[in-house]
């Protein structure tokens, strides 16, 4: 047992602590900061910062433009990151379709998307969700059917997060409807702009738009578009939940919303109130438990499975996320309701519509009852 | 970073596993009930075998007659104790009265003592203010290491000691202490700060003896759930109830990870050096264990339905004894009170710095 990091592991964290607060552009790390809304440039702008760094994508392949690090300096690389205020690369490229691609996809697809994909020259969207497959995804119903060498896609996808600034879709369909509902799905890619595709954009409770309904009425898809084989689309996208799990918590990110709501206490004198002095410890505390969780996981996930107690990370770092989000909105009192004020202190002005718009972290990435699911059944065996 | 035990710490793991299992409700129901049935409450042929394997005087150094062992090897101990419920007084005697013994004592004082600790001759217990009370196995206790205003004494039992059981089937006392009888420890005079160090030091093995036990009671929490028919079906079919024992998994994940790190912190040699750091730690893993035993200790009673509140099924002694570490060396509102005067001291908190 070792309390410490080694020498080479705190080098590498040092390295990764200058880079972040050196090299991204102050502008977009102020607005992460603040909790504003970032715009399409400042995604794009900071990820080909990382990516001329060769920082951007360290969980794929070395030879498409990974890292060859250990699970630790993996997560020292994320937590260094949200604590400097930098936005991560974007999932949809970074966490998602670019594994997929390096993992199932031809040698002609690889070329043809990883470059493009980890420097944010195409940027992803997601068609996953239907609105009656959401939790339940394998029931989807948007269907691919063959004509010629192309595939012809119709349906609906929903929650599509970012596609009004989405160049490309990585897009689940049936391609099989006579078989077990898992076992006829395959994965298609295709520009957004393509003929008979529809966005309509899904105003948000905090006011924002995020989310998407996406409408395909005969879109034609080249055959060379599918990924890997012809009905291995549900394999697919477990590989990409799996890995879209492993940084959903998000503790830098949180652990800088807390020090931030501090200073904001500090500044209204909250802190000599016990009360709201131990909100903050209680906070605080679990999420310290937390980040020693997520390290005891990356320590013990060496072999590539992950450690049974991941699923926890999500479940407890989300709701610690919402948790931050509420105590910020307590600490604005009666001004929080001043949203849209212009005189009142901008993160009292914004702290409901951010405490609004993270209800969505336990819901997506696998809901966390779906987290809980996953522990009472995989790792209790009830 | 590095959370795994090596060989030796496995095998004395194991070692004490195999020597408390007689407690282990699985292996047999009435011998905790049988031993805390009557005074002391705790089985003294079985504190012998502990001294035997050198547990006792595990955390002394060897010129005392100690094994020289440090802080993760102590938390092994006091998890084994606590995953079934054993009545032994480890924490209290040892880690506690016996740490402020090697800290403050004099040579001849530590020779002696630790000496008689670590063979099972005598047994100590710590106590606090003219007035004491709860004091574990006061009544049973050979020498106090008595504490008053800061300093620190040594005292023999005294003549006159009301004892009585508690609700976790322990034993201790109310003990009125005179210092004409008292010898200082040591050179005498202030040691607050190091009986605050040793409190932390012991608040962190409780915190293990604590993690011991929460673990076994989800473990017997989601066997009972697996095992136990209802409208013809096992209970785990139920999605109300598995989702309660999956949150229960998570507090259990989150303080063995807290209360682990806080191991760490009272083994590195920065700490020696600055004890605050030591003291920080106990206190949040002391607040992170006495809410998830609160919590876990009343789930796993409610998940068992009505056999959970009876005294003849193991699953509320559990969470009678959680109640009792997690009222034992500060609960959770002195935690809370500690850890609000450093809230300015840092910006985000950093367990890696």
């Amino acid at each position: 047992m070792r309390l410490r990091l080694t020498e080479e592991e705190a080098a590498f964290r040092e390295e990764m602590r200058a880079f972040f607060t050196t090299e991204i552009p102050q502008d977009i790390r102020d607005d992460v900061r603040a909790g504003r809304h970032l715009d399409k440039d400042a995604f794009v702008r900071s990820m080909r910062v990382m990516n001329e760094a060769g920082l951007a994508v360290p969980n794929w392949p070395v030879e498409w433009g990974g890292k060859d690090w250990t699970p630790l300096q993996k997560h020292l690389w994320h937590e260094e990151m949200q604590l400097a205020c930098v936005p991560p690369p974007l999932a949809f490229n970074a966490s998602m379709i670019g594994p997929v691609i390096a993992h199932f996809g031809s040698e002609e697809m690889k070329q043809r998307f990883l470059p493009a994909t980890a420097n944010l020259d195409i940027w992803w969207c997601q068609g996953f969700s239907e609105p009656n497959a959401g939790s339940d995804l394998a029931s989807l119903t948007t269907r691919a059917e063959r004509s010629g060498d192309d595939w012809v896609v119709n349906g609906q996808k929903t929650w599509t997060t970012l596609g009004q600034h989405a160049d490309w879709i990585f897009c689940l369909a049936r391609t099989d409807p006579d078989v077990k509902k898992q076992a006829g799905i395959s994965m298609l890619l295709f520009p957004m702009d393509s003929p008979g595709v529809t966005l309509r954009p899904i105003k948000m409770i905090d006011g924002g738009y995020e989310v998407n309904e996406v409408f395909f009425d005969n879109v034609v898809v080249p055959g060379e578009n599918l990924v890997g084989e012809v009905n291995q689309g549900w394999t697919q996208a477990k590989f990409l939940l799996g890995n879209e799990r492993v940084g959903v918590a998000p503790v830098g990110a949180t652990k800088r919303a807390l020090a931030t709501a501090k200073e904001h206490a500090i500044g209204l004198g909250a802190l000599t109130d016990p009360l709201m002095a131990a909100r903050f410890v209680e906070l605080e505390n679990e999420l310290l438990a937390l980040e020693l969780t997520a390290l005891r996981v990356v320590a013990n996930s060496a072999d590539g499975k992950p450690h049974p107690a991941s699923s926890v990370l999500k479940l407890k770092g989300t709701e610690l996320q919402q948790a931050v989000t509420e105590l910020s909105v307590d600490l604005a009192g009666p001004l929080s309701i001043a949203s849209g004020s212009q005189t009142v202190p901008e993160w009292a002005a914004h702290s409901v519509p951010t405490y609004l718009n993270f209800r969505k972290a336990s819901i997506y990435g696998g809901s966390n009852e779906i987290q809980r699911q996953i522990i009472a059944g995989t790792i209790l065996g009830l | 970073m590095d959370f795994e035990l090596d060989d030796e710490q496995v095998a004395l793991r194991d070692a004490v596993r195999g020597l408390v299992k007689v407690y282990d409700p699985a292996v047999d129901s009435e011998r905790r009930r049988e031993v805390t049935a009557s005074d002391p409450g705790y089985d003294e042929a079985l504190w012998g075998r502990l001294a035997e394997m050198g547990l006792l005087g595990l955390p002394f150094p060897e010129e005392d007659g100690g094994m020289g062992a440090g802080p993760v090897e102590v938390a092994l101990v006091a998890e084994e104790l606590g995953r079934v419920l054993a009545p032994e007084p480890y924490v209290a005697a040892v880690v506690l009265a016996g740490g402020l013994v090697a800290e403050l004592g004099s040579p001849e004082q530590r020779k002696e003592i630790l000496g008689a600790l670590s063979a099972g001759e005598r047994l100590l217990t710590f106590a606090s203010g003219e007035v004491a009370e709860p004091v574990i196995q006061g009544a049973r206790a050979d020498t106090v290491v008595w504490e008053v205003g800061g300093e620190v004494f040594l005292v023999d039992r005294p003549a006159e000691v009301t004892a009585y059981r508690t609700h976790d089937g322990g034993r201790a006392a109310l003990m009125e202490f005179d210092r004409a009888a008292a010898v200082p420890l040591g050179d005498g005079g202030d040691a607050s700060e190091t009986v605050a160090t040793v409190l932390a030091r012991a608040q962190i093995a409780a915190c293990h003896e604590a993690l011991g036990a929460m673990d076994t009671a989800l473990r017997m929490t989601t066997a009972y759930l697996k095992t136990r028919k209802q409208f013809g079906v096992t209970l785990n079919t139920f999605q109300a109830l598995t989702f309660r024992a999956a949150d229960m998994y998570t507090d259990l994940e989150l303080t063995r990870s807290i209360v682990t790190w806080a191991t760490l912190v009272a083994a590195d040699t920065d700490s020696a050096a600055d004890p605050t750091l030591i003291r920080d730690a106990g206190a949040r893993a002391k607040l992170q264990t006495a809410h998830a035993g609160r919590r876990i200790g009343q789930e796993a009673i409610q998940l068992h339905g009505g056999i959970g509140v009876t005294d003849e099924y193991a699953v509320g002694h559990y969470t009678s004894r959680l109640t009792a570490l997690s009222h034992w060396l500060g609960e959770s509102r002195e935690q809370i009170s500690v850890l609000s005067a450093g809230l300015t001291r840092h910006g985000v908190l950093d367990p890696l710095d």
